[in-house]
C-alpha cells in the first residue's frame, strides 16, 4: 500500500497536449476514480502511472519513491486492463502465477499464493482452463486474480467492465469495491461510466481536455460541481441547464428564464455584469405540483419510466428539462404542469467559462 | 434460399465438379511427374501415351541416387533452404515486430526502401552482385546463396510478420511488463508463442522460395559442390537427350523435402494464414 502523487504531469503526443498540467494526491489505500468523456486524458493518466508513457515533464512519486524514470516492472503495480489481457496461451493458473515465475518465487508458495487468490474469486474450479474457454465475467476475474497475487503497491485499472453486460458489470462493480475492502490497497480506477464512478470511489477526479476539473467524493461531486462540465457529467438523468438571467434585487438575486421568474436565491452571488446565467438544477430536485418554493409553470412532452421511476420531459419557456419523479404520472402532451423548485438546489455558471458562480 | 431436390442437386454437382476440376488441373503435373518417374526407360519413349506404364520400375530413382551428384545437391539445397528460412524468418521477425510496436524516425522510409526493393525484376541484379560476390569469394559457395536468398526474403517476410505481431494486442506485452518482464522477455515468453503461426507460414514461404530457386544458383555457382537441385535437374538436360526419367525421379526426391516440411507445419499455417481474417 502506497500513495501516489503526481505533480504537474503534462504529456504531449507530437503537437497534442493530452495532459495539461496534472496534479493529484492519492492517499494510501484510496480508491480514486479517474471519470470523464474518451479523450480527455484519464487512460493516459493512468498509463503515465503504470509507466506504460513516458511523462512529457512533471514528476510521478508512488509510496513516495520518485518512479518516472522507472520501466514498469520496477514500480510494483498491478493493472487490470479493458481486454483483461490475458495471455492466451496459459491456462488461468499460470495466467495468475506469472508475475511470481518471474519473480523465481518457488513453485509451491506460488500455487498456494494463487490458490489463495483463486479461491477469493472463486476460480478455483478454472484453473486448467484457457482464457478463451472462459467467460467475460470469469475473464475479468482471472485479470483481477493477476493483480491481487502481486501484492503490489497499488492497483490500476483501466475501465475493467467496459466490456461486459450490464448485469455482469454491476455484479463485479460490488465484488472489486468488496475486494478493495479487504486488501485495503491504494486504487485508480478509470472509467467514463459516471454510475461506475459514483458507486465505487471514494474519491472522484473529474477529468476533460487533459485538465481535472474537481476531485471530491462522490456527493461533493454531486451536490457541488465546480462547473458546467462537473455538473453535466456526474449524475443520470444529468442536471438541467437553462439559459437564464439573474437581477440583483432587494431580497437576493432574481432568477428568470425566457423572461418568467423562475427562482429567487437569497445569498449573494457574483453574477456576470450582462447579467446572462446558466442555470443548473438536476432533474429530482424539481417537484411536480404546487410546494415549497417557487412556483414555475411548464408544459409537459412525453414521459419516460422505468417502473421504479420516470422521467417527464418538459418545456420551460422554449428550453427541454428533464424531471426524475418516483410518482406515476398520466402526462398528456402540450398539459401545463406547476412546478415547485428551491433556491437551495440551484446552482448558477458563467455561460462564458463554464465556472461556478457562487 | 433451398429450392427444389433437383436444383439443389444441380448446385452440388456444380459446386463439387469445379472443385474436382481445379483438384485435377493442380494435381495433374505431379502426377505425371510421378507417372514418368516409375516408367521403365525401354517403355519411355513409345508412341502410345497411357496413363500408367504397364511396367512399374524404380531404375529412374536407382540412377539419381547411385549414379549422380544429385545426394550432394540434394545436401545443398537443405542447407541453403533450411538457413535462409531460419535466418530470413528470425531477422524478419526483429523487424516486423519493431514495425509493428515502436515508432521511431525514418520508418516510414524504411517501408517505402523495402517496397521498393520488391519492385525490380531479379534479372537485373544479378550482373552487379556476381561482380561484388566474385572478389569476396561468394560465388560457387552456399554462403553466398544464403546471404542473396536472405535478403531477397527479407522484405516480404517482414511485412508478413508484422501483420502477425499487429494482430496480437501490444495490452499483452504491457501486461506482462507490468507482471515485472522486461520487454524482451515478454517477446519471448507471451508474444512468441503466439506468433508460432505466423513464425511457421513465414519459415514454409522463405524455404520454398529458396528451394526451387535456380537463376541465382545457375549463374553464382558452376562448381558441382555447390549445386543446388534445381541446377542439378539441369544436368539431365544435355545438348544431344532429355533423360526424363531420371529427371522426373529426381523432381519426385526434390518434393520430398518441401511435403515434409508443410506436413510439420500445416498446423500452424492453417491458423496463420487465416489469423486476422475474422475477428475473435
Amino acid at each position: 500500500m502506497a500513495s501516489i502523487d503526481i505533480k504537474n504531469v503534462r504529456k504531449d503526443f507530437g503537437p497534442v497536449s493530452v495532459l495539461k498540467g496534472v496534479d493529484l494526491a492519492i492517499a494510501s489505500g484510496e480508491f480514486a476514480v479517474l471519470v470523464g468523456p474518451s479523450g480527455c486524458g484519464k487512460s493516459t493518466l493512468l498509463r503515465l502511472i503504470a509507466g506504460l508513457e513516458d511523462a512529457s515533464s512533471g514528476e510521478i512519486h508512488i509510496g513516495g519513491r520518485r518512479v518516472d524514470d522507472l520501466p514498469p516492472r520496477d514500480r510494483d503495480i498491478a493493472m487490470v486492463f479493458q481486454s483483461y489481457a490475458l495471455y492466451p496461451h496459459m491456462n488461468v493458473r499460470d495466467n495468475m502465477g506469472y508475475s511470481l515465475r518471474l519473480k523465481r518465487t518457488p513453485q509451491a508458495r506460488i500455487a498456494e499464493i494463487v490458490g489463495r487468490a483463486g479461491a477469493k474469486l472463486g476460480l478455483e474450479a478454472l484453473g486448467e482452463r484457457k482464457p478463451r474457454e472462459l467467460s467475460g465475467g470469469q475473464r475479468q476475474r482471472v485479470a483481477m486474480g493477476r493483480a491481487i497475487v502481486r501484492n503490489p503497491k497499488a492497483f490500476l485499472f483501466d475501465e475493467p467492465l467496459s466490456n461486459l453486460d450490464a448485469r455482469m458489470r454491476e455484479q463485479m462493480r460490488f465484488e472489486i469495491r468488496k475486494l478493495h475492502r479487504d486488501l485495503g490497497a491504494t486504487s485508480v480506477y478509470v472509467t467514463h461510466d459516471q454510475i461506475e464512478a459514483m458507486t465505487m470511489a471514494d474519491r472522484i477526479v473529474a477529468m476533460n481536455a487533459g485538465i481535472i476539473q474537481q476531485v471530491g467524493t462522490p456527493l461533493e461531486l454531486y451536490d457541488d460541481p465546480a462547473n458546467v462540465f462537473v455538473a453535466g457529467f456526474i449524475g443520470s438523468p444529468a442536471m438541467n441547464f437553462l439559459t437564464g438571467e439573474a437581477r440583483r434585487g432587494e431580497t437576493g438575486v432574481a432568477l428568470s428564464v425566457g423572461g418568467k421568474a423562475f427562482c429567487t436565491l437569497p445569498q449573494a452571488v457574483a453574477v456576470p455584469e450582462d447579467g446572462r446565467v446558466t442555470i443548473g438544477i438536476r432533474p429530482e430536485r424539481i417537484r411536480i405540483g404546487v410546494g415549497a418554493g417557487q412556483a414555475v409553470e411548464a408544459a409537459a412532452d412525453l414521459v419516460e419510466t422505468t417502473g421504479a421511476a420516470s422521467v417527464v420531459h418538459v418545456d420551460l419557456a422554449g428550453q427541454a428539462m428533464k424531471i426524475f419523479t418516483t410518482e406515476r404520472l398520466q402526462l398528456s402532451q402540450g398539459q401545463r404542469i406547476p412546478l415547485a423548485i428551491e433556491a437551495k438546489d440551484v446552482c448558477l455558471f458563467d455561460p462564458a467559462g463554464g465556472g461556478r458562480l457562487r | 434460399m433451398r429450392g427444389s431436390p433437383r436444383v439443389r442437386l444441380i448446385k452440388w454437382s456444380l459446386h463439387y465438379g469445379v472443385l474436382f476440376l481445379f483438384v485435377v488441373a493442380a494435381l495433374f503435373p505431379l502426377y505425371w511427374l510421378v507417372k514418368i518417374s516409375l516408367t521403365p526407360n525401354d517403355s519411355l519413349y513409345t508412341h502410345s501415351i497411357d496413363l500408367w506404364p504397364a511396367t512399374i520400375s524404380l531404375e529412374h530413382y536407382a540412377t539419381v541416387i547411385g549414379n549422380s551428384d544429385f545426394l550432394l545437391f540434394f545436401r545443398n539445397s537443405i542447407i541453403v533452404s533450411g538457413v535462409t528460412a531460419i535466418a530470413s524468418t528470425l531477422l524478419a521477425a526483429a523487424a516486423g515486430y519493431a514495425f509493428s510496436r515502436f515508432v521511431f524516425r525514418g520508418r516510414y522510409w524504411i517501408v517505402g526502401v523495402m517496397l521498393v526493393t520488391q519492385m525490380f525484376p531479379l534479372v537485373i541484379v544479378i550482373t552487379p552482385i556476381f561482380s561484388i560476390f566474385g572478389p569476396l569469394g561468394l560465388t560457387n559457395s552456399l554462403t553466398g546463396l544464403i546471404i542473396i536468398y536472405t535478403a531477397f526474403n527479407i522484405p516480404f517476410a517482414t511485412f508478413l510478420m508484422q501483420s502477425f505481431f499487429d494482430g496480437i494486442p501490444k495490452e499483452l506485452e504491457e501486461a506482462a511488463m507490468i507482471d515485472g518482464a522486461t520487454r524482451f522477455k515478454a517477446l519471448l515468453q507471451i508474444i512468441a508463442p503466439l506468433t508460432l503461426p505466423g513464425i511457421a507460414a513465414t519459415m514454409g514461404f522463405c524455404f520454398t522460395g529458396a528451394w526451387g530457386e535456380i537463376l541465382f544458383a545457375l549463374l553464382l555457382n558452376s562448381a558441382a559442390s555447390t549445386s543446388t537441385f534445381p541446377v542439378g535437374l539441369l544436368l539431365y538436360s544435355t545438348r544431344a537427350t532429355i533423360e526424363f526419367g531420371p529427371m522426373m525421379a529426381a523432381g519426385v526426391l526434390a518434393l520430398l523435402p518441401v511435403c515434409i516440411f508443410f506436413f510439420l507445419i500445416q498446423r500452424y499455417l492453417v491458423q496463420g494464414l487465416t489469423a486476422g481474417a475474422v475477428k475473435g
